[in-house]
């Protein structure tokens, strides 16, 4: 949809710009990390930019959404346990079973019998009869499993799929959470939506941080394998063939296998963003798409039209939400490691609203641009400042209390500029750089 | 069989601590509903502007304590409080001229100012910890307990104890206050009623020849005044750490839409509410059923329905149950 014009072409060239300049400036290496990061924030921008820019909906729950990606990472590609199996990987299934049947019990009951205070006492029997038997079940089970190993295990692992599984199964995830909360939250106020995606976002990082059986929680899952064309460094740095590459470029071999691994990751992801721009692209100019903005600008008249502007809500919910779960997937892929208390909701939530409002909502390679300028910026907004307070400070006296303080506060400067970001662009800007056309 | 000391032990865990939560929370979700019966949007800045209010009031208590101030039994804290309203008052009347006033003369759509208060929340956040870092801080003073356990142990003569800090009391008694003055303000005074009037219908209103910025200035200082006393008490109770009162915006929204958005009633009631079912949830009933079942039954478990680390689930159930079947809320909010 976006017309090839001299802004939008500057636009990128200078964000490639600033990537280059970082390259040439500190090294090729943090500049890869950060491209790579940057890649993976386009594609949540990207999703989040579908709710948003499509069709208006609030979803501040991307966190809970990456994290999922994330799990199914865990879930797919490390190996499994047979020890924890064996101690009480049947019964937790069982379990899990269990709680799920009594769920839809009482929804069998709230649907099939009339309204009443009868109904209501069912309802809560059905329940918490359920939750007893579940956890009946579930308690030992956990507690047999946790106790395999705990140090190096502790938790039922994987399916010891490849790795690139992990990503669509990190999207099915994504979707399924969101599935549930868009058919609560959708249809109501708004802001009602985001309030439930900050909830669900909450709940799903407590299982992560809790439920050391399913991916061991705080104690991390460490060591994930890579996906099929990256090549581990250790590697390369035998390889005879590598070696007399590197000699060739004139290259260290130790930060040549380091940038070799990061540019493999980096085209397997610029590859999957390419896809999704492309399919959304089409997703965009097709008569669904219209649809879709039709219904954005204007919900009572597309209803009149006899769209069911819900429902349509729902699929466009569970579309981005699962693009930010293939994202999550793809993130843990990159860090080879799954650590739930890395996930703040102000850098993975809040930042990548950010990037869609900076780039232009409404317009998939807006989000895009937006993702890559501001997770520079994130990156580099602590090294500006710090230098900054240093400069500011410099008249002061080394063991001065306040130039301490104020070094030591850079860190949080990044917090300060992206919320005026966002207040500055949503004020004087509010199309984005690249606007909707 | 020892039904007294049961109701000690129920009393001791869960009663008196979510009184205390359940009034922190009742405080901060009447800051959202006002917000959002006067500016309708559901703003998202509201933990950390508590956070902001607590951040002043701390800095000004512990200049308090270094001059030797001090209130006696009570914590300095309550004198550090109304400068700690004053400035959050200035912050936010700030934020509104500077950010909300503009999308109220372009008569944007509701998601445009929450969008804006994200913004709004991420400064904020940058400030508060810019100003006072992430740790957790402490800044109680006075006497620590009402009643200590070991007090009412030997007035009572029971083998279970029941303590009641300082913070909890006062948590109390300052919410009550806040609440009545509130409410006085809200149907007693000129000013009140045309901000009611504004909140029921923005056109009658206006045409009235209601001020609506004398409303909205107005609605900011009394949010000021609300957000800074829940983060001073929640601090005192707790500990003051930036992002738990991030964390808090959860609870407290929960506690608004349940109440009913835009009523301040359900707004107490549902802070209440959400306490309770929160602390009861994750409580582990043990110690409690010991004394009241026969020596031969005693569990073995802990009898606790989730862990204490599923408190944000229990405030999501209860939303969403209450946004599937009741989305007004229990009290008669607005909806829409």
């Amino acid at each position: 949809m976006t017309q090839i014009n001299g802004k939008n072409l500057l636009f990128f060239g200078l964000v490639a710009a600033l990537f280059i300049g970082t390259g040439v400036m500190q090294s090729w290496n943090t500049m890869l990390t950060i491209l790579n990061m940057g890649l993976i924030s386009a594609i949540m921008a990207l999703g989040v930019n579908m709710q948003w820019g499509y069709a208006g909906l609030f979803n501040v729950g991307i966190l809970g959404f990456t994290a999922l990606g994330g799990l199914a990472a865990v879930l797919v590609s490390m190996p499994p346990v047979p020890e924890s199996w064996a101690a009480g990987g049947p019964r937790i299934l069982l379990a899990l079973a269990a709680g799920a049947a009594s769920i839809f019990a009482t929804v069998m009951v709230y649907k099939k019998m009339p309204a009443g205070l009868l109904r209501v006492v069912i309802m809560l029997a059905v329940l918490i009869g359920g939750f007893m038997i579940y956890r009946a079940i579930f308690d030992p089970a956990r507690d047999a499993i946790e106790a395999v190993d705990p140090a190096l295990t502790g938790y039922l692992g994987g399916l010891g799929l490849p790795m690139l599984l992990a990503w669509p199964v990190g999207g099915l995830f994504a979707a399924g959470a969101a599935w549930l909360v868009g058919k609560t939250a959708l249809g109501l106020r708004s802001d009602y939506l985001a309030i439930a995606t900050l909830g669900i976002a909450e709940i799903i990082l407590a299982v992560l941080k809790n439920e050391d059986w399913l991916a061991r929680g705080v104690k991390n899952v460490t060591g994930l394998p890579r996906p099929w064309p990256v090549p581990y460094e250790v590697e390369l740095q035998e390889a005879a063939w590598f070696l007399s590459l590197a000699e060739r470029f004139g290259a260290d071999p130790v930060t040549a296998s380091s940038i070799l691994v990061k540019l493999s990751y980096g085209m397997l992801f610029a590859i999957v963003l390419l896809v999704l721009i492309w399919m959304s692209e089409m997703a965009l100019k097709s008569p669904w798409g219209r649809m879709m903005r039709a219904i954005r600008d204007n919900e009572v008249s597309s209803e009149a039209m006899g769209k069911d502007v819900t429902k349509r809500h729902l699929q466009i919910f569970i579309l981005g939400s699962a693009i930010c779960g293939i994202a999550g997937a793809m993130m843990t892929t990159l860090d080879g490691q799954l650590v739930p208390g890395t996930y703040n909701p102000l850098r993975f939530t809040f930042l990548i609203w950010v990037m869609v409002i900076v780039g232009g909502s409404g317009n998939n390679w807006g989000a895009v641009l937006g993702g890559f300028l501001i997770w520079w910026l994130w990156i580099m907004v602590e090294p500006i400042g710090l230098w900054l307070m240093q400069t500011i400070t410099a008249g002061m006296a080394e063991d001065n209390g306040l130039r301490q303080h104020l070094i030591d506060s850079a860190a949080h400067m990044r917090l300060l500029t992206m919320g005026l970001f966002l207040l500055l662009m949503l004020r004087f800007n509010p199309r984005g750089l690249i606007p909707e056309r | 069989m020892d039904v007294l000391n049961a109701i000690v032990v129920l009393a001791n865990f869960v009663i008196v601590p979510a009184t205390a939560y359940g009034a922190q929370l009742a405080l901060g979700a009447l800051g959202v509903t006002l917000i959002y019966g006067i500016l309708r949007f559901s703003n998202f800045a509201h933990g950390d502007t508590m956070a902001f209010g607590a951040m002043v009031t701390i800095l000004v208590t512990w200049a308090l304590q270094a001059a030797g101030v001090s209130l006696g039994p009570l914590p300095t804290a309550l004198l550090a409080l109304p400068i700690g309203i004053a400035g959050t008052a200035l912050l936010l009347i700030g934020t509104d001229r500077l950010v909300y006033r503009f999308y109220r003369q372009q008569k944007a759509k509701p998601v445009i100012y929450v969008i804006a208060s994200l913004g709004v929340m991420f400064v904020m956040n940058g400030l508060v910890r810019f100003i006072i870092g992430v740790d957790d801080q402490r800044f109680a003073d006075g006497e620590r307990f009402i009643i200590s356990a070991r007090t009412f142990r030997e007035m009572t003569g029971l083998s279970e104890g029941l303590a009641i800090r300082t913070s909890q009391g006062l948590t109390l008694v300052v919410a009550l206050i806040c609440v009545v003055a509130l409410f006085w303000f809200l149907n007693r005074t000129r000013t009140g009623k045309s901000m009611r009037a504004f909140s029921d219908n923005e056109d009658l209103a206006l045409l009235s020849g209601i001020n609506p910025e004398k409303v909205v200035l107005v609605t900011w200082i009394i949010v000021a005044a609300l957000a800074t006393t829940a983060g001073v008490l929640y601090g005192l109770d707790k500990s003051f750490k930036p992002f738990t009162y991030f964390q808090l915006l959860l609870p407290i929204f929960a506690s608004a839409i349940v109440g009913g958005l835009g009523n301040p009633l359900g707004a107490i009631a549902g802070g209440f509410l959400i306490a309770f079912s929160e602390i009861t949830v994750t409580y582990a009933f043990r110690r409690f059923a010991n004394h009241l079942l026969p020596e031969a039954w005693e569990p073995e478990g802990l009898l606790q329905l989730l862990s204490t680390d599923y408190k944000f689930a229990v405030s999501f159930a209860i939303l969403l149950i209450v946004l599937l079947f009741k989305p007004t809320g229990l009290f008669k909010g607005k909806s829409v």
